[in-house]
């Protein structure tokens, strides 16, 4: 495969942020990934360099010669700069992991960014289909098929008793991991969230923050996954997380609509600041942007942005974060002058899009905010 | 209570966690817990906690605290302590006994009940059809139904031929 820049390979933002799924308006995109490892070999954080090369050299083909992999983007990871992998991470198509790893390790990304698998991060193989919006289910028979195919050309580590062999017993079994990113500011700012988080945990599910494991939820982005891979089998953990997610997206309806009846003026002031901010700073941090923009997203959903849609804001969530911005100049930028680029081009982005209504069609806005009970 | 983190300072976060039928706790003082994230919710799960803290020490009873070594890879207790990862697949025979308790509080339950690779499912299903045969033949011979034993043979002699492919690819 000739080698090729991993940023021209991926969709272009804009185009990205357009892509539709069932719930998008709340669920932002569906993940089932799949840990594997292949007989007699250390797993990677175990082995030497140069059995993670030959492990590499041994998986890499078999992806490559996938058909959903036709016309893949495969690469090495030490072929590609920190700033890559960063916006790889920020796509969130490898983990962070995955971006501090560099010879013995490799990634091959499917066309449609829809399949995604990486090589020697814990383990031999991270397998992972993609899916915007609520799309568990299908992303799950993708991955399926894939690992079936692959299991023709590799010898999986796989005991009949405990299923298939993981670097960390955590992903023990099915090696299946489960997972939904999910836009929950009604809740937040209903002061709900919590509680779900907690029931959520109840269940053995994991609630996390928008770039996985031990990262805080900016942006009003939570991640959804289950916990247990052994001891259930995949359709079953498949069907479970469905089910949570339908109550999740129900609450968050219920805490928008809640909000927009009782207190209508919270609701606007806070997209209204948003707006305010994102349209007119001079610089801005991306922690602030995302926090913005979500509240922003929300007024897009509420309908307050009229001639406006969601599409706008998830592009620019794409676009402000440190290394999208990085890529567009070539000197590198401290942190100080990436908040004034943030800025320039929030500003330029929003030129067009006029403040937000305050009074929705079919709604009484004006009316004040009713008191706690 | 002290904390079992740092087996320092008191407890004075307790956590509980229901899953299935089975529930699990961990002990923090104000410290640990803020370090761990349990106030974030959104970065905190009590299971990655568990994992940090109980996979040793469950190994390291298991072992009666001797230093037990994978003879594949050369793996040791110790190292799983400081990684909370194994080795290689044949730690999961290795550290066995130990992996057990941990594989309990972790999961669901600890066999596998999900998918199998074709291969393997391919052998399982005929060497449960070898034995369903062989039984009909054993049937057959008691009862002197020679020509239905005879087929009988051939099927099976058919059937062990295949599994003897499968199984050395």
């Amino acid at each position: 495969m000739t080698p090729m820049n991993i940023h021209e390979f991926l969709i272009p933002p804009a185009e990205s942020a357009r892509r539709k799924g069932p719930h998008d308006r709340i669920v932002m995109s569906s993940r089932v990934r799949l840990a594997r490892n292949v007989k007699n070999a250390a797993f990677p954080g175990w082995a030497k360099k140069p059995e993670r090369v030959r492990i590499l050299e041994m998986i890499r083909p078999a992806i490559e010669g996938l058909p959903e992999m036709k016309s893949a983007f495969s690469e090495s990871m030490d072929n590609l700069s920190t700033l890559d992998k960063q916006i790889l991470v920020e796509r969130h198509l490898i983990s962070r992991e995955h971006a501090a790893k560099s010879a013995g390790s490799g990634l091959v990304l499917n066309r449609e960014e829809s399949l995604c698998v990486m090589i020697n991060e814990e383990d031999h193989l991270r397998m992972q289909a993609l899916r915007p919006g609520l799309q568990l289910k299908q992303a799950w028979v993708a991955i399926d098929q894939a690992d079936t195919a692959l299991e023709k050309k590799l010898d999986y580590a796989f005991s009949t008793d405990v299923g298939y062999l993981t670097a960390c017993p955590t992903n023990l079994g099915t090696g299946i991991r489960v997972s939904a990113m999910l836009h929950l500011p009604g809740l937040v700012l209903a002061e709900q969230i919590n509680p779900i988080i907690q029931s959520v945990n109840k269940l053995g599910l994991a609630v996390r923050g928008l770039y996985g494991e031990g990262t805080e939820a900016l942006g009003n982005v939570f991640q959804v996954s289950n916990q247990m891979t052994l001891g259930e089998t995949e359709t079953a953990i498949v069907e479970r997380l469905d089910k949570v997610l339908s109550q999740i997206i129900e609450h968050e309806e219920n805490a928008r609509d809640t909000l927009l009846e009782k207190k209508p003026k919270m609701v606007y002031n806070h997209i209204g600041r948003a707006y305010g901010i994102l349209a007119n700073a001079h610089s801005i941090s991306s922690k602030e942007t995302m926090n913005l923009l979500s509240l922003m997203r929300l007024g897009m959903d509420l309908g307050l942005f009229p001639g406006s849609d969601r599409s706008l804001t998830d592009e620019l969530f794409i676009l402000t974060q440190p290394a999208h911005l990085q890529k567009q100049y070539s000197e590198k930028l401290s942190a100080e002058e990436r908040d004034l680029l943030r800025s320039d081009m929030l500003r330029e982005h929003l030129r067009n899009v006029s403040r937000p209504i305050s009074k929705p069609a079919g709604s009484g806005g004006a009316a004040l905010d009713k008191p706690n009970k | 209570m002290l904390c079992c983190i740092c087996k320092e300072k008191e407890a004075t976060v307790h956590l509980t966690q229901i899953a299935g039928d089975k529930m699990q706790k961990v002990d923090l003082c104000e410290e640990c817990a803020k370090h761990k994230g349990v106030n974030d919710p959104a970065g905190f799960s009590l299971a990655d906690l568990l994992l940090g803290l109980g996979a040793s020490q469950e190994l390291e009873t298991a072992t009666g605290g001797a230093e037990s070594k994978c003879p594949k890879c050369g793996f040791t207790q110790a190292d799983f302590k400081k990684a909370g990862r194994l080795g290689c697949s044949d730690c999961y025979v290795t550290f066995a006994e130990g992996l057990e308790g941990l594989l309990k509080t972790m999961h669901k339950g600890t066999r596998h009940v999900g998918k199998v690779p074709v291969s393997l499912q391919q052998t399982r299903d005929l060497s449960e059809r070898l034995k369903t045969l062989q039984k009909k033949l054993t049937k057959a011979v008691e009862e002197e139904n020679f020509e239905q034993a005879a087929l009988l043979r051939d099927e099976i002699k058919q059937m062990t031929s295949k599994l003897g492919n499968l199984a050395t690819p």
